[in-house]
């Protein structure tokens, strides 16, 4: 082991609630701009939207998520409907790689918050 | 330990209980969600004593200056009233005291409160005549020592309440008031910080209460950039008043900017969302003030956003006629 063992949990680490704060406002603003995924988010409210990203980001920075992998699948279905696949989750994935990027955050801790992005992968696509 | 007391109850918290805990405790109804701070589902608001900073943590410092909270993060350090933050409250009695022409078919109505009432330029209050008819209208001015608040009201041509203003209410008679709401204000501090305000039609009026407590208030520092769209020059209710604030204010900046045809080049031709995020680029650092049209004002919120300025800085309020 090179790595030395914290006792800070994974949310601790990155800045907790002020961190996701931060992120959220950049990582929802690369979305509504990449051409390949913002039509799934046409006509919707912003600030209820921007709520929704940012419970997402708390889940995934390793926070408190209120929210089950039911109520991901039911509030995705309509989009799967509209075609949404493997390659728009992974254009997700690559911007919110992007904004923890942008905000300095070492690379082995962007690695953990994508690997806990990544396990709504299946309810998200309806898989 | 602290009291709160909600509406007719008064509970004690026990030690490093939340309100939300005290509340639910005592089988109160109160919503809440992630019991965290993130989905704000438990957001109210103290009626007294300022809440403790750390309940506060990711509202808009409107609502934190309107002593909202979290309830689920908020361990009270003094008593505190609470209330829901869609709680009904009494109403008020104001007196007409000033009717005016703005415009062919925008009334200035002035209003005087029997009684204390606390407000910030930009937010609206309901009022509501004497059959029970409704309306919102947005606030004018800033606080003031005699409870007055101004309004511009445009009348409709259909319009049960703004033609009832405009035809029957005189000076003298009163009707009823709500407190005020809404968190599209100016707040104090970053006296630096750019300002861009954008309104269409009688959109202007909580603009031009916010500009005018940003300057002669606040002594607003930063660049002040006002874009008022109307279809027609008679809708451009404001020009001569704005162009000398102008004047007195090297800061303030309007653009008077005109949809339909423009045979003056005092004139901008356009759309005023189009012109102003079209001069303004990068947003990055502003605070953005959207009032009027709900199209264009979603459509002005998405364009300032992508263009830099951050959610918790965009202030919109829709006006629905």
């Amino acid at each position: 082991m090179t790595e030395t063992t914290t006792n800070a949990t994974l949310f601790e680490q990155l800045g907790g609630e002020a961190a996701v704060d931060a992120a959220v406002d950049i990582f929802y603003r690369k979305v509504l701009a990449d051409y390949r995924i913002n039509r799934f988010f046409n006509g919707v409210d912003m600030d209820t939207q921007a709520a929704k990203q940012k419970a997402f980001l708390t889940m995934a920075f390793g926070g408190p998520a209120n929210y089950s992998g039911k109520d991901m699948r039911d509030a995705h279905a309509r989009f799967v409907k509209m075609g949404l696949d493997d390659s728009h989750f992974d254009a997700v994935m690559e911007n919110l790689v992007a904004t923890l990027a942008e905000l300095n955050v070492p690379q082995n801790l962007i690695d953990q918050v994508d690997a806990i992005a990544q396990t709504t992968r299946a309810d998200v696509l309806g898989k | 330990m602290t009291r709160i007391k909600f509406g007719e109850h008064t509970f004690e918290t026990e030690d490093n209980e939340t309100v939300l805990k005290t509340l639910l405790r005592n089988n109160m109804q109160a919503p809440y969600g992630c019991k965290a701070g993130v989905c704000q589902c438990c957001l109210m608001r103290s009626l007294d004593n300022a809440p403790p900073e750390k309940s506060q943590v990711g509202l808009k410092d409107t609502q934190q200056k309107q002593n909202y909270f979290l309830a689920c993060l908020c361990q009270p350090e003094n008593d505190m009233t609470v209330a829901l933050p869609n709680t009904k409250s009494a109403w008020l009695e104001a007196e007409v005291i000033e009717k005016t022409d703005l415009s062919t078919n925008i009334i200035f109505l002035k209003l005087k409160s029997k009684e204390p009432l606390a407000f910030f330029a930009g937010q609206f209050v309901n009022l509501r005549r004497d059959d029970g008819v409704i309306r919102s209208y947005s606030i004018a001015n800033s606080h003031n020592a005699e409870h007055a608040l101004e309004f511009h009201i445009r009348i409709l041509p259909n319009g049960q309440f703004s033609r009832w203003v405009a035809d029957e209410l005189t000076i003298g008679r009163t009707l009823s008031l709500s407190h005020a709401q809404g968190d599209c204000h100016y707040v104090e501090g970053k006296t630096e910080q750019s300002l861009l305000l954008i309104g269409t039609g009688t959109g202007l009026a909580p603009l031009y209460g916010i500009i005018r407590d940003a300057l002669s208030t606040h002594n607003h520092q930063g660049e002040i950039h006002l874009f008022h769209g109307s279809h027609d020059v008679t809708g451009l209710y404001l020009e001569e008043k704005l162009t000398v604030l102008t004047q007195k204010y090297p800061n303030f900046h309007y653009t008077p900017c005109l949809s339909g045809k423009v045979n003056d080049e005092k004139y901008t031709q356009g759309r005023a969302n189009d012109i102003a995020l079209q001069k303004f680029p990068k947003l990055n650092g502003w605070r953005v003030y959207l009032c009027g049209q709900p199209e264009m004002v979603n459509n002005a919120k998405k364009m300032a956003y992508l263009q830099g300025a951050s959610l918790s800085s965009i202030y919109a309020d829709a006006f629905i006629y």
